[in-house]
């Protein structure tokens, strides 16, 4: 029964493959509207500079160039500036100086895509270079060039952010046996997502409705953004339509509002023509969406035996330019105070300090978009420096340090209450998969021969689901979710939510849900998102929340249908609904599966035979607050070999134990752990976005960005232990990003662990063969 | 080569005539000579199942088949495809039936945003034609020129032995019913 239904639990096939496969899919870019034009972007060479003059002449000289836009232009219409999701504001357009490299100065629109790079090529600007800061250390300190001369503020502090007991803290620290520090950087990288940005906007002079089509995992909030940017010209929320049609991918990239899109509306309301906005891969990764730059030092105090006392940690976030992250409005370091992670730590205590530089907005998303992944580093590679200042094993120490599973509901030290998890079960399991002991024998026997081999462990916790009104919003906007399904007659449904998959597979998982609630084939039922004109309001698919918020919706809008059906059963069996149950995805008169009723013979009632007094119809909705947020957990182990001529880490093996709780599709939940794997495997090995001192970016390419090939990754092993979320309506917690805030953490202390033995304690992400093969020289061990 | 000469366009390019045989029907079609080859299937051709992901010829999204042999689309002038059969995913379905690598892919959830999928399945399928039965190293180092950011490869690799597995069943299949 359970398989015909394709219910939770089951690995039912894609739904939406069936597009893909076929080259059907429906992208931005592949969207062609009559009388459409094309817009690109002319961009700056230098991280600052002043604006001299632009001269558009030559541009708007080529047959085919219908307009250019320049900061001068958004003026009147006081578009130059917009606010961001930080309380920050970005420009749209620089009047006067540019604040990094890449930034957007002027917009063609052209009648073709290449008459339009051909217009963005022959405008002149004349800039005046100024000096650039873009360490953030630097930044902070007095004198450095400000960055934001548009402030009231004259330096590149942005915020000071301070959770936890300071002064406990400190007192613990003082009186440790054993205190372990240790400096760590986490670059700034790239989400990459292989669909770029883009967006098709579409001005109706007549009607005053703006229609758009654009790569956003939030459609909404867009929504209600682009009616608060541009009320004032008259674009009204109810004649804005946002479109989100299949997205190449997010990992929290397609998050925020970027110029482009600004430009790429004003472009249609001037012209009155649909315009299309697509960017290069080149503009993508030189100017949207970069993650991570923490500047972290973090200190652990243990007694000698081990067992953790006390965390503190101090952090500077390089933010770029302008604070243009998505963090709910409450926590401008996001939930970086995840970061006492799987540890019963009595104090902590944490600061983050924001600051400007010279470099596009950061802080944004790599698949994780709350700090979830800086702090899950952290914590895991200083269990690990601990484990080598006092000579345990590493999984010994966080055995003998676990949150036990009869603590939970656990209230951290740092105000958060993990909803349940059992930590070293999932350890346990990930050391059996893998064969732990032996592996540490074969290092030892490795060791002697002079080979380097390590055994890397990270037991992250990952905190997903905003999230609960009381504390969370962006903008204001409240981050619950929502679901409307409704029954049509002959028993299929339609679903609609206020998420927007961008690969996750929701057209086949929310599916389930309703197929497991209200008895109906996955397969007659529909999934719809991403068109603000029919889906309820909601705040989108990002830092893992559609399974937790959205999917808390959709049961409980099918459980709102269940219990109007009953009420039909019972008019349709003849008996009281008291005397109703449902069984075996029916409702039938209890204890009497002779007298029952389907979903379909209900919906069918619903329209055609509803009981008197009843409203006709079968649909609901529900707006989710969630009462908590869920804490997805795992454990992870990794195994690597080094060339020792090289420096080139090899992985031999990784083992991924991951607990998400109720788990809808175990195949989708498998392929996005393979995907976050591979995720954390890019920051820890291959991927950097770094600058030069002039603020020239290094790796604004896929030439010089290593996406990590199938060559690089590694055939990921996957188990699961289930511990369901006690407060979710279905027990899920969420999965998307798991896997990337685990996986460096195994990596990184495998090849800190292969190196241990030699003194090392710390290696900085990525760990490339260079860095390997300069401490090998360094330790007379290089062949 | 015979060179068209025609009325230049608006940014003052000469138009070229070229003739290409995409997935089986032959297109006649005036293009700037610096088209590139998968804007002329995208947009001259209306054929958007080919993807562009990159401008530099890393990401392999917009790879598809010429005369047989996986190329990236956005390296190469539509004018080089010019007397040429090119094979993209729209042609991979044939009398309703799916590629052996389109059903592998389905079937070992080798996808999941889709956007790499077309480039990746024209490069799984010109390997199972050339190696009926390729090793995982084999089928890893085919793809290595295909980013993808969704799967982490491991069900793409599923997904192409499926599709070779498949391939050669239904080869073995037909000599047998030949015999």
């Amino acid at each position: 029964m359970a398989v015909e239904i394709g219910g939770i639990g089951q690995s039912v096939k894609r739904k939406e493959d069936a597009r893909f496969i076929r080259g059907r899919g429906n992208y931005v870019d592949d969207l062609k509207l009559p009388g459409m034009l094309y817009m690109d972007i002319a961009r700056s060479p230098y991280a600052h500079a002043r604006i001299k003059s632009i001269d558009t002449s030559k541009a708007l000289a080529i047959p085919g160039v219908l307009a250019v836009i320049t900061g001068k232009d958004l003026v009147p219409l006081k578009l130059a500036w917009m606010p961001t999701l930080m309380s920050d504001k970005q420009m749209v357009l620089p009047t006067d100086t540019v604040l990094y490299q890449a930034q957007e100065v002027a917009a063609v629109v052209a009648t073709e895509r290449y008459i339009a790079a051909d217009g963005v090529a022959a405008i002149e600007v004349d800039y005046e270079p100024l000096p650039v800061v873009v360490d953030p250390i630097k930044a902070l300190q007095p004198g450095a060039t400000i960055v934001r001369e548009d402030r009231e503020q004259k330096d590149n502090h942005i915020w000071h952010w301070e959770v936890g007991d300071k002064a406990g803290t400190d007192k613990a620290f003082k009186d440790a046996d054993v205190v372990v520090k240790q400096d760590i950087y986490i670059p700034r990288i790239h989400v990459s997502s292989i669909e770029t940005c883009g967006m098709v906007a579409s001005f109706d002079k007549v009607e005053g409705k703006l229609t758009v089509w654009m790569t956003t995992q939030a459609p909404h909030a867009i929504r209600t953004v682009i009616a608060l940017v541009a009320g004032h010209l008259g674009l009204s929320e109810e004649r804005i339509r946002v479109i989100s049609p299949d997205i190449g991918g997010g990992f929290g990239g397609k998050v925020p509002v970027y110029p482009g899109y600004v430009l790429a509306i004003g472009a249609s309301v001037l012209t009155g023509h649909p315009v299309k906005w697509i960017e290069d891969r080149s503009e993508n990764i030189q100017a949207d969406s970069f993650a991570r730059d923490y500047h972290i030092t973090a200190e652990l105090a243990a007694k000698k035996d081990g067992t953790m006392q006390a965390l503190r940690v101090k952090t500077i976030a390089d933010h770029g330019a302008f604070d243009a992250a998505a963090n709910p409005s409450k926590y401008p370091a996001g939930l970086f105070h995840i970061i006492t992670g799987s540890y019963p730590f009595a104090k902590s205590f944490v600061e983050v300090d924001g600051a400007y530089t010279n470099k596009p907005p950061g802080g944004i998303a790599y698949r994780c978009s709350f700090r979830v992944t800086e702090a899950a580093f952290t914590i895991e590679r200083l269990v690990d420096v601990l484990a080598h200042e006092i000579k345990k094993d590493p999984a010994e120490l966080r055995l003998q340090n676990f949150i036990p599973p009869q603590a939970f509901p656990y209230k951290s030290s740092l105000g958060w209450e993990y909803d349940s998890g059992n930590y070293a079960g999932a350890l346990k399991l990930a050391m059996d998969k893998i064969g732990y002991p032996e592996l540490r024998k074969e290092q030892i026997e490795k060791r002697k021969k002079g080979e380097l081999m390590g055994i890397g462990i990270s037991s992250f916790t990952e905190i997903v689901g905003a999230g609960p009104s009381k504390h969370f919003d962006i903008l204001g906007i409240k981050m619950f979710d929502s679901c409307e399904i409704r029954v049509h007659p002959t028993g299929k449904a339609m679903v609609r939510l206020g998420v927007k998959s961008q690969g996750q597979g929701h057209e086949t998982t929310f599916a389930q849900i309703v197929a497991e609630e209200l008895g109906l084939p996955v397969g007659d039922i529909a999934v719809e998102e991403g068109d603000t004109d029919t889906a309820p309001y909601g705040l989108g698919t990002y830092a893992s929340r559609s399974t937790p918020v959205a999917g808390g919706a959709t049961a409980i809008a099918a459980r709102k249908i269940r219990e109007k059906a009953k009420l039909i059963a019972a008019h349709l069996l003849e008996a009281s609904p008291d005397d109703i149950e449902w069984k075996n995805y029916k409702f039938q008169v209890k204890g009497v599966p002779a007298k029952s009723k389907t979903m379909q013979e209900i919906a069918f009632a619903a329209y055609t035979n509803h009981p008197q007094g009843m409203e006709a119809g079968l649909e609901a909705v529900d707006y989710y607050d969630p009462p908590n947020l869920t804490f997805p957990f795992g454990s992870y182990i990794c195994v690597v070999d080094i060339d020792r001529g090289t420096g080139e880490v090899k992985i031999r093996r990784f083992v991924a134990v991951d607990d998400c709780g109720t788990i809808i599709n175990p195949m989708i939940v498998e392929g996005q752990i393979h995907g976050g794997l591979t995720m954390g495997l890019a920051p820890a090995l291959y991927e950097q976005i770094n600058y030069d001192e002039n603020g020239n970016i290094q790796g604004g390419s896929f030439m010089d960005y290593l996406l990590p090939t199938a060559m690089e990754t590694p055939s990921w092993e996957t188990a699961k232990t289930t511990t369901p979320s006690p407060h979710h309506p279905i027990g899920a917690k969420g999965v998307g990003e798991s896997a990337t805030v685990g996986a460096p953490a195994a990596i990184a202390n495998a090849v800190v662990d292969a190196l241990a033995h030699l003194g090392v304690r710390h290696i900085d992400i990525p760990i490339t063969p260079w860095k390997v093969q300069q401490i090998l020289k360094a330790k007379g061990v290089a062949e | 080569m015979a060179v068209q000469t025609a009325p230049a366009t608006s940014a003052g390019q000469k138009l070229r005539k070229i003739k290409v045989l995409v997935n089986g029907a032959a297109h006649e079609v005036e293009v700037e000579p610096r088209t590139l080859l998968v804007h002329f299937l995208r947009e001259n051709l209306g054929m958007t199942g080919t993807h562009i992901g990159c401008d530099t010829t890393n990401c392999g999204a917009c790879t598809v088949l010429l005369n047989g042999r996986p190329v990236k689309s956005c390296t190469l002038f539509a004018v080089q495809a010019d007397q040429a059969s090119v094979a993209t995913v729209e042609g991979l379905e044939k009398d309703g039936k799916l590629h052996p690598v389109q059903e592998g892919f389905h079937q070992e959830h080798g996808l999941q945003c889709g956007f790499c999928t077309p480039g990746m399945m024209m490069t799984a399928a010109a390997l199972i034609t050339a190696n009926a039965d390729p090793s995982e190293l084999e089928i890893r180092q085919a793809i290595s020129g295909n980013l993808c950011r969704c799967t982490g490869y491991v069900n793409i690799v599923k997904s192409i032995q499926y599709a070779a597995r498949t391939q050669r069943e239904t080869a073995g299949g037909k000599a047998q019913d030949g015999r």
